[in-house]
This record gives structure tokens, sequence and C-alpha cells, in this order.
């Protein structure tokens, strides 16, 4: 860790704020004030959006509502805020933080802006998965079928890489190659499911926070966590391999150690995320490069992007609840759309250089 | 050119000559094989004779079906090339950069929210669809760090596809009756498919297939890149143009016929430069040929594997091409530059 004490000034263009050090005794931190400020920024976003989804429409008035959360309120607006909007509004926060911040691993991993989890294939093993115990099976299970899935598929795609160098671009194709095999599975297997079903399994498909209950917020909490706090070391190792490998290897990076474990924590949030809510679109793909935008930041940008993940999807799906549709809204619709507008910023951005 | 020495000619012919005998068989298999088993000869006579046992079986229902399976199959492995020689990109496929979602896409759009039902107006809006696919994945493919890269263009092209994919699964959610019956063609496929249909996609169809032949000499030139392209007497713009054209008109009137059906577009290219090598003039032939053979055979083992249930063709079509894409990624960058070179020798 003595390399990091001096910043490396790995891509920087001197927008990013001069790190600054902070050193104690055994203890030294490089911190960027601008990826932080930002941070906490979107992070204060998200939970105002977060509150703005618990006190919509004026049903419980706004100081109820944070008398209910601090069990002070009366039965009724604390059953309304406390088990019906709660739960939703804490696993869109979580969800999306947890695919920003997948998204950003993935992102560096590969190398490319568009190799998300949802983009290469992860997201529809574990779709695969879900979908056989959502149909065949309990639907208690549908995490767990979902989390297998996405694993299986995540090791599959691997061991197709792995065949010669280690690529990048390699491992993005194998994963499109493998994920439009598994997305056409997924449809096979809507197809032969009866008409109600297969219903609620494209419900679940698009990915929502509709039926989120409150025995899903702490798992998928927990999960968040200790995967964030595991790849907060790994993080500093995968950025010094943007200098290449064998730089990377001069400064005591094992590139291959290095990748399989970014590549386990990144597969884990998505199967968190996934778990909870389906495979949503586009907050993996677009969150991370949005949080880098205002940051100005270099390397991964861990945190920045899963506080814009959380932001984009709590934020998504306020707008999911609050459109006046004939049904409720999946959140996945709001991303998809999202990410369309996304993808034609890209376009004109790309055209006016 | 090796093309005008008169054996290679005799042997180009003879190799076509057998490629339309195998067509000839698998349609004979198309005709004859189903959920209901008939025998052959039965088959033989219903098709000259209209009041023979099984008549309406082998006339209304597999004779518009396999004739719908040749043209879409055709459609899509040309339109296939099209795209390979135009992008220079051995990965382009209609299916995989989101043309066929962009014109599913379109054609859900119109039945859910304007209530179209007429098959000439699901045509134009598949037309509308693909078309917007397209010109949106070659502009995003062409910019950013994988510029040019056949990675970059097909990431672009399922980025469009889950995009659009979101909009389709949402529609779906908004409307339960469009949702029952879009379900099955979502995924592609011919069960149930009358001969209208074949009707009105034909001409769209016909005039997307001159459009590509005509291209396919400024094709090989284009292999070059721009500046030799240009050198040689070839307008790049207009080849983009006229090229765009025809695999719009291609991919989108089969897709309106069949639904989105992915991995022709890659697989019969690739087969048919085999047979061929890189000369565009010769190779669109055969990806007609083999496209067409491909979406039969897909649609017949489609038939007679989960008897007396179907699999969709496009369900088939994607466990025979996802393998072929993972062969093409490991070769890919031998192929490159093994392709460019031969691309000097045909031009």
């Amino acid at each position: 860790m003595s390399v990091l004490e001096k910043p490396v000034a790995v891509r920087g263009r001197g927008l990013s704020g001069s790190p600054v050090a902070v050193r104690g005794r055994g203890l030294s931190l490089r911190i960027r004030p601008r990826p932080l400020a930002v941070t906490l920024l979107l992070t204060l976003l998200a939970a105002g959006s977060g509150a703005l989804a618990l006190t919509r429409d004026g049903l419980v008035p706004p100081a109820e509502v944070l008398g209910a959360l601090f069990g002070a309120g009366s039965e009724q607006s604390a059953f309304v805020v406390l088990e019906l909007r709660l739960p939703r509004v804490a696993l869109g926060l979580v969800v999306g933080a947890a695919l920003g911040a997948a998204g950003a691993l993935f992102q560096q991993l590969s190398r490319n802006p568009l190799g998300s989890p949802d983009i290469v294939g992860f997201n529809s093993g574990a779709a695969t998965g879900a979908l056989l115990v959502l149909l065949h099976g309990e639907p208690a299970y549908v995490a767990a079928g979902a989390a297998g899935g996405g694993l299986a598929t995540a090791v599959f795609v691997q061991l197709l890489a792995r065949r010669g160098s280690f690529r990048g671009n390699r491992l993005i194709l194998a994963g499109i190659a493998v994920g439009s095999l598994l997305a056409s599975v997924n449809a096979y297997l809507l197809t032969r499911a009866a008409l109600d079903h297969a219903q609620s399994a494209q419900l679940w498909l698009i990915g929502s926070l509709g039926s989120a209950e409150t025995h899903q917020v702490l798992p998928a909490l927990l999960g968040l966590g200790a995967l964030l706090l595991a790849a907060l070391p790994v993080v500093r190792r995968l950025d010094l391999l943007e200098m290449g490998d064998e730089a990377a290897g001069g400064l005591g990076v094992d590139a291959g150690r290095t990748r399989v474990l970014v590549l386990l924590i990144a597969v884990g949030l998505s199967a968190v995320a996934v778990s909870a809510a389906g495979p949503i679109v586009f907050v993996a793909l677009c969150a991370p490069q949005l949080a880098r935008r205002l940051s100005r930041g270099t390397g991964t940008g861990l945190l920045p992007a899963a506080a814009m993940g959380a932001l984009l999807l709590s934020a998504s799906d306020l707008v999911a609840i609050s459109l006046p549709t004939a049904g409720p809204l999946p959140v996945g619709v709001v991303t998809g759309a999202l990410g369309g507008v996304y993808l034609a910023w890209l376009l004109g951005r790309g055209r006016r250089r | 050119m090796a093309g005008n020495r008169p054996a290679a000619r005799a042997r180009y012919a003879a190799g076509l000559t057998a490629g339309l005998v195998l067509l000839a068989l698998a349609v004979a298999g198309g005709l004859a094989v189903g959920a209901q088993p008939v025998p052959p000869a039965e088959v033989f006579a219903a098709l000259l004779d209209p009041d023979a046992p099984h008549a309406s079986i082998v006339r209304e229902v597999r004779v518009p079906r396999t004739l719908l399976a040749v043209t879409a199959g055709a459609a899509l492995g040309l339109a296939g090339a099209v795209m390979q020689g135009l992008t220079r990109n051995p990965l382009a496929d209609p299916g995989l950069l989101g043309v066929n979602t962009g014109a599913a896409c379109a054609v859900v759009a119109a039945t859910v929210l304007f209530r179209t039902r007429s098959l000439q107006a699901v045509v134009w809006w598949a037309l509308l669809g693909a078309a917007v696919a397209v010109v949106v994945v070659y502009l995003l493919g062409g910019r950013g760090a994988g510029r040019g890269t056949p990675e970059g263009l097909v990431l672009a092209g399922v980025a469009v596809t889950a995009v659009l994919g979101a909009v389709v699964s949402g529609l779906g959610v908004l409307d339960a009756d469009a949702y029952g019956t879009l379900r099955m063609w979502s995924v592609g496929t011919l069960a149930g498919r009358e001969l209208p249909v074949l009707c009105d996609v034909l001409p769209f169809l016909l005039v997307g297939a001159v459009l590509a032949l005509t291209t396919a000499p400024a094709l090989n030139a284009f292999a070059l890149g721009d500046e030799a392209g240009r050198a040689l007497g070839v307008a790049p713009g207009r080849v983009r143009l006229l090229g765009t054209l025809a695999t719009v008109l291609l991919s989108g009137a089969a897709t309106a016929a069949i639904g989105p059906v992915g991995f022709i577009g890659l697989v019969a290219p690739h087969v048919a430069r085999l047979l061929t090598g890189p000369d565009h003039r010769r190779l669109m032939p055969y990806a007609v040929l083999i496209g067409a053979g491909l979406l039969l055979v897909a649609d017949i083992v489609g038939r007679v594997v989960a008897r007396p249930a179907e699999i969709q063709v496009g369900i088939v079509t994607a466990f025979v091409g996802a393998p072929v894409l993972i062969w093409l990624i490991g070769r890919n960058r031998r192929s490159r530059t093994a392709a460019s070179r031969k691309a000097v020798g045909a031009a």
C-alpha cells in the first residue's frame, strides 16, 4: 500500500481536485474532495427522492411520515408508511446502489462504457434461473434461482473467454452470445407457461419494485454492504491495472487474481439486485458514466456510481408510480426509457464533436 | 480474377446447383414433417389434388409455412451479407445489431397504441422501426473508444435491443390482450402464418433483394476502405445509403412476417464465405440459399423436437447461432486480416 500514499496520476486531467492525503498512525488515506462531495450530494438527492416517494399524494402528511418513521405516528399512518411504502423505497435505494456499483466494477473491468452486466448477459442468466424457479416451483426461492443463474452464467462466460488471453472485449462478446442464447431460453419458458403465469413472470423480467416486502430489505442491505466493503480494497488494485498488466505487476498487483475477485464481487452485486427486483436494465449502464462525469474522477468510481444508481432507480420508481397509467407501471420500463434517452444523448455528443 | 476462368465458373455453378438441390430436399422435408403425421405419398397427392385426404393440412398449413420460411430465411441471409460488407464487420447481423428488434418494437407499439391490425400497415411500421434502429446503431457504434471495431458495433446493437426490449415488454404489461397475441410472434415463429402474409411482404423483399445484389460489386471495393473504394470509382456515401436501404427492406419485411429471428443473417454469410471466398457477387447467392435452408431446417427441428408442442423458430436459430458467434469471436482477429487480404485479390 505504500505506493498509494503518493497519488498515482493514472489518467488525471488535473480537474478532479488535488487529492488530500490524510495520514494518521498506521493508516493513511488519499481523498479526492470532488468525488467525495459528489457522492454525498447524490446520496442526499437519493434520500430526498425516497422521502418524496414516502410523502407522495399527500395521503399522509410529511410530519406524520416523520413521526411514523420514528415510531410516534398513528397506527394508520404507521401502516401506510412502514408496511406499504418504506419497503419499496428502501429496496429501490439498495437495489439501485447495487446496480450502480456492479456497473462501475464491470465497466472498469472490461474497459468499455457499454460493458455493464445488463448488456453482457449476466442479468439474462439470473433471469433464467429465477424464471425456472418462478414457473416450476416455489416463488420463495426466486432469489436463490437468480443468484445461481447469474453465477453459473458468469462462470460459463469466463471459461469461454478464458481460452487465449484474458481480454475485456472477448469477455463482453462471449457474454453477449451467451446472453442472447439465454434470452431466447427465457422467451421459450414464457411461451410454454400458462398466460397468467407468463404475465406475472414477464412483469418480474422487466424489473419491478411493486412487490417489495419488509423482510427483503435487510438481507439486500447486508449483501450490498458486505460486497461494497469487500470491493473497496480490490478497486485500488483494479485501477492500477489501467496502466497495463505488466506495469501493475511491477507494483505488486496480481492482474488475474484481481480480475477474478472483481468479477465475483460484481456478479454478487448484480445477484443482490436481480433477486430483489428482477433484471432492471440500464441503471448499471448509466450510473457509473453519469457519476464519473459529475465527479470528474478517474478509475472505477465505485461509491459515486453506487450513489448515482440509488438516485436513478429511486427517481425512476417515483416516476413509475406517479405516471397516470391504467395499471402500475414496473420501474424497468422507466429505466428502459431512461436508457434510450441516455443513448440518444451519447449520440448527440458524438455528433457535435 | 479467379471467377472468370471457365473451370472456376463451372465449379461455382455446380455448387449453386447442389445448394438448390439441398434446399429442395429441405422444402420436401418441410412439407412432409409436422404435428399430424401424413405419409409422403399423400403429401404429394394433396399438392396436386385439392380434394385428396389431408389436403387442407398440406395446402393451407405446410405450403404457406414452408414458402414463408424459405423467403424470410433468404431475406435475412442476404441482409446479413450486406450488413457484414457494409460495416466491414464479421459480427454484423440484423438480429444482433437490433434491426429486427427495432422492427418488432414498432409493430408492437402500433398494435398496442393504434390498434393496427392490417398486415400492410404492420409492414410499414416494421420498416420504419428497422430504419430507425439501423441508423441509431450505426451512429452509436461508430463513435467512442470502440469506433469501427466489431465489438463497438455489437455493443451498440445490444444496447439498442435492450432499450427496445424494455419498451416492448412495458407495452405488453399495459395491454394484456396485446401481450397474449404478440407473445408468440415476438419470439419469432412461423406457426399460424398464412399465404396472404407472404404476398404482403414479398414486394418489399424483392426490392430489397435487387438493391442488395446491385450493391455487390461496390461492396467488394468498399471492403478496402473508403479511400481505396473511392479510388476504384465507388461513392461510399451512395453504397452506404443503398446498402442500408436494402438491409432495412429485407430485415424489416422479414420481421413483419415472422417476428424477430436472429442469427440467420450472421451464420449464412459466414458459411457462404467459407464456400466462395469474399467476393460479394458470388457470396450473395449462396447467402440467400443458405439463409433459406437454415431457417427452414430450424423450423423443422422446432416442429420435431418437442412434439406435439412446437419450439418457435427464433429460439432454435438462437441455439444454432450463439455457438457460431462464440466461435467467430475466437477467430475474429485472425479472420479480419485474412479477409481484407483476400478482398484485395477479389477487387
